[in-house]
């Protein structure tokens, strides 16, 4: 018989994974929390807005609407849209099948349905979104996540603002403001924070390995292009470390960096502006993995970590498997040949079939791709000096950086838990989904580690009526 | 007198308080931070609305005057405020008929022992409470139940113990007992060893574990509970609300699930639903379907809260004594050791009256109330009436 394989997450790692899954032979659910396929990297436009050339946005669409087309028409997948896990329950101490996985069909806000699902095997490819560092006046109305910009170009065409700058670190920058002049803005300049001296350092310390990865290289040299034709200038060593504004941004001010991301005095600027997208690399989608009992490994900066895999894309939990960003933050193409093989191992296929050679390559490639595109793109924490004792850490619950340094300060204090319960960062609505690692890594070394950010036992709010009912037992 | 309180959760800080202010060298260990484990996974609850006549009760309204004294001494101190003090009160709501003569008769015993108790009428609950079920027997208000936010409770009688010359040793383990003719001189820890004259055992649901390692095993298991917590409301439920199956869940001493209503809100917004109580060891799997039972429950209750979406669960494990009583006092097999455990769900509010209790037991003055119900070695708390 075969094997039942649950995919949670459809962007290119889980797209990847059904399709190999499918391929061994098993029986797939994937299942996504957007109306259709393709995670951030391939958000679609929704059908009302069915543009003229919806491909225009998105790289690799051709390749991607295939694989999208052959794993939904399959047979043997069946597609969960709109549909979310809230919950994986672990099973007793030696019992080796992947947990239980409790899920909600439908849009929030209708009364939806649970089910439960019993797989013989789980790839979790959850994904990441954006990783945001305070800094004052990041709050105001104005400010926006660069994925958040991009998804309101990419899958809404709308602009954010008509004079723009995008600021941060990491190659994520260049799509954005490619995004976001594609969508009729002004894009003012795109700063990235890490001087040109690392960024070399770290991309070109084994040029091999950047040539593997040709398409990246093409897709760069396409934005480059773009940017340039549209004046736009990009900078680095340099950043936004402060939004101003009466009820919405107004200006930003930026800043000259030293390679730890500390100001160089005398350097700040006002530049007037009505947005602001920041990104500073991802943050993984980690409540599932840790549900799961999968352990985790720390990333290269406090308060940063990733789930733990093998060669197999294995996790630490019995039956799991884990593919893309969740495993590191290292781009589509490495992401697709993780989901490759997670998907052809979760579905029961040998691991000695002659086709994963490449595809093991491919994943390497892309590992060393990320280990390159973290040392390229640090954090410095140096961050942590734009702050002031007013700058808002915790957006949910307007929890205050001074708030924050005086409950870490209180020897009676002394765990993270205690002074997130007691100033209630991360403890609002996100649920420390934005700030999480932030304040991780403005407590780090100052009180006693108890708990991950990224404990979230319940991942997607749920409505008391939907809990309070009993789920069906399969597939819906 | 040298005394180590091993626990840093808000049993320990109570019993550290009372020490050091009276003089005493206090040295408190804790294996993680301090108020992290237990004391961080409750709701906070200073109740009397839940105890019958008898020892708990009388410990209960002594820590609440203690816990009135205490504020009242800090008044004006940021420390003080962050223990959210929330007189509230309780409302108590059978709705059952069954429920209803339950609650009516052990109500009457409360007040008897004088518990301010007052019933409520159908306008009077649906004033009290807007928003929660017509559909009731028989409604009851506690005004002296109060609330306060666990973890800054605990700091802030931890606080006082430090500023009073305590000492804190955070990611300290109790490995072991060094004795001397008989009696307890020091713990060998995972820091070395810690000398002393007295050692409190105050590790909640660890109290059993750490008394083994010490060579004086005593019965305290842990009792897992979760709680539900929705994303901020206006303001909702205005008191501590809970249906009259809980006082019967928290007497039982069932390993399989004990579910009833208890919602309140919190100062920031959020609902509190609670609770649960299993016996499954250390096992901190939060399983849906008890989730599911305490929504279920919670929405008999206020059952206009259907589409308040749930943000957060969170499960933590209750010191439990099989006779539900508090153990406070020295252990007749090891001079010089002590406890102060085995609270249930009920340590908040009883730690402030257990630490004033320890402290006057170990320098020879005269309890307020009679010590003697809580004492170490009777059956339920040395293994003697075991069931297992």
């Amino acid at each position: 018989m075969s094997r039942n394989v649950v995919i949670v997450g459809a962007g290119p790692a889980g797209l990847a994974a059904a399709a190999a899954a499918l391929r061994a032979g098993a029986r797939v659910t994937l299942l996504d929390a957007a109306e259709s396929p393709g995670g951030q990297y391939h958000r679609m436009l929704p059908e009302a807005f069915a543009a003229e050339r919806p491909g225009r946005l998105h790289h690799g669409w051709a390749a991607f609407d295939r694989a999208r087309r052959h794993v939904l028409g399959h047979p043997r997948c069946t597609w969960l849209a709109e549909t979310s896990v809230w919950s994986l329950e672990r099973r007793d101490p030696g019992d080796a099948r992947p947990p239980r996985v409790h899920l909600v069909h439908g849009p929030d806000g209708a009364g939806r349905d649970r089910s439960v699902l019993d797989p013989d095997a789980l790839v979790l490819a959850t994904g990441a979104h954006d990783r945001v560092l305070p800094f004052p006046g990041w709050d105001l109305p104005g400010v926006f996540t660069a994925g958040a910009a991009q998804a309101l170009a990419k899958g809404e065409r709308l602009a954010v603002g008509d004079e723009v700058l995008v600021a941060g670190s990491g190659p994520f920058l260049l799509p954005v403001a490619a995004s976001l002049l594609e969508a009729g803005s002004r894009v003012r300049g795109v700063l990235e924070a890490n001087p040109a001296a690392t960024v070399l350092r770290g991309w070109g310390a084994r040029p091999r390995e950047l040539a593997s990865q040709p398409g990246k290289a093409a897709e760069l040299a396409g934005y480059t292009a773009l940017l340039a034709r549209h004046r736009v200038p990009y900078r680095t060593g340099r950043a936004v470390i402060a939004a101003r504004g009466d009820g919405r941004v107004e200006e930003a001010v930026t800043a000259r960096l030293r390679a730890d991301w500390s100001v160089v005095p005398g350097t700040e600027r006002a530049v007037p502006v009505d947005a602001v997208c920041v990104t500073h690399g991802f943050s993984p989608q980690l409540e599932l993995p840790l549900a799961a009992g999968c352990a985790l490994r720390d990333g290269p900066e406090d308060g940063t970590a990733f789930v733990d895999v093998d060669d197999d894309q294995r996790t630490t939990a019995p039956g799991v498997h884990a593919a893309g960003e969740i495993t590191g933050v290292a781009g589509a193409p490495a992401a697709r040949a993780e989901g490759l093989l997670a998907g052809w191992l979760a579905g029961g296929g040998s691991p000695d079939a002659p086709e994963l050679r490449a595809v093991r390559r491919r994943r390497d490639q892309g590992r060393a791709f990320a280990r390159r595109l973290a040392a390229a793109h640090p954090v410095g924490d140096g961050w942590k000096s734009w702050l002031t004792p007013r700058t808002v850490v915790c957006r949910c619950e307007e929890t205050t950086y001074g708030a924050l340094c005086r409950a870490a300060d209180d020897p009676a204090g002394g765990s993270d838990r205690a002074v997130r319960l007691g100033t209630r960062a991360g403890l609002g609505p996100c649920q420390a989904r934005i700030c999480g690692p932030a304040v991780a890594a403005l407590l780090g070394g100052r009180v006693t580690r108890t708990a991950t950010p990224h404990h979230r036992p319940v991942a997607q709010p749920i409505r008391l009526g939907e809990l309070a009912r009993p789920p069906k037992e399969g597939t819906p | 007198m040298r005394v180590v309180v091993l626990g840093a959760g808000i049993v320990g800080a109570a019993c550290a308080r009372e020490l050091a202010r009276a003089g005493l060298a206090v040295t408190v260990l804790d294996r993680g931070g301090p108020a992290a484990a237990t004391t961080a996974h409750g709701e906070g609850n200073v109740l009397v609305s839940d105890k019958g006549p008898g020892p708990e009760l009388e410990l209960a309204r002594m820590s609440r005057r203690l816990w009135e004294e205490a504020l009242a001494e800090a008044a004006g101190r940021s420390d003080a405020d962050r223990v959210e003090w929330d007189p509230k009160g309780g409302i108590v709501v059978a709705t059952t008929d069954a429920g209803a003569r339950g609650l009516e008769e052990f109500a009457a015993g409360q007040r008897a022992a004088g518990v301010t108790v007052e019933t409520l009428d159908a306008p009077g609950l649906a004033a009290a409470e807007p928003q929660v079920t017509r559909d009731f027997a028989l409604a009851v208000h506690y005004p002296e139940d109060a609330q306060v936010q666990p973890v800054g409770a605990a700091a802030f009688l931890l606080g006082d113990a430090l500023r009073a010359g305590a000492g804190l040793r955070t990611g300290v383990e109790v490995l072991g007992a060094v004795t001397r003719g008989g009696r307890i001189t020091a713990v060998r820890t995972s820091a070395g060893t810690v000398e002393g004259d007295v050692f409190v055992n105050a590790a909640g649901p660890w109290s059993g574990a750490v008394a083994e390692r010490l060579g004086a095993p005593v019965d305290v298991r842990p009792r897992r509970g979760e709680v539900l917590v929705t994303t901020p409301q206006p303001p909702t439920v205005f008191h501590k609300v809970y249906d009259a199956d809980y006082v019967g869940a928290v007497g039982s001493g069932a390993e399989e699930l004990q579910a009833s209503a208890v919602v309140e809100s919190t100062r920031a917004g959020t609902i509190l639903l609670g609770s649960s109580r299993r016996r499954v060891g250390f096992d901190d799997r939060i399983r849906p379907e008890v989730l599911s039972v305490i929504a279920g429950k919670a929405l008999r209750l206020f059952p206009r809260l259907a589409g308040v979406p749930v943000m957060r669960a969170y499960g933590g494990f209750r010191p439990y004594v099989p006779d539900h009583l508090p153990v406070i006092g020295p252990d007749p097999r090891l001079p010089g050791l002590w406890h102060a455990t085995g609270h249930e769900g009920a340590g908040i509010g009883l730690s402030v009256g257990t630490g004033r209790v320890l402290a006057d037991l170990l320098l020879g003055r005269e309890p307020e109330i009679d010590a003697g119900p809580f004492r170490v070695d009777r059956p339920a708390v040395l293994f003697e009436g075991d069931d297992q």
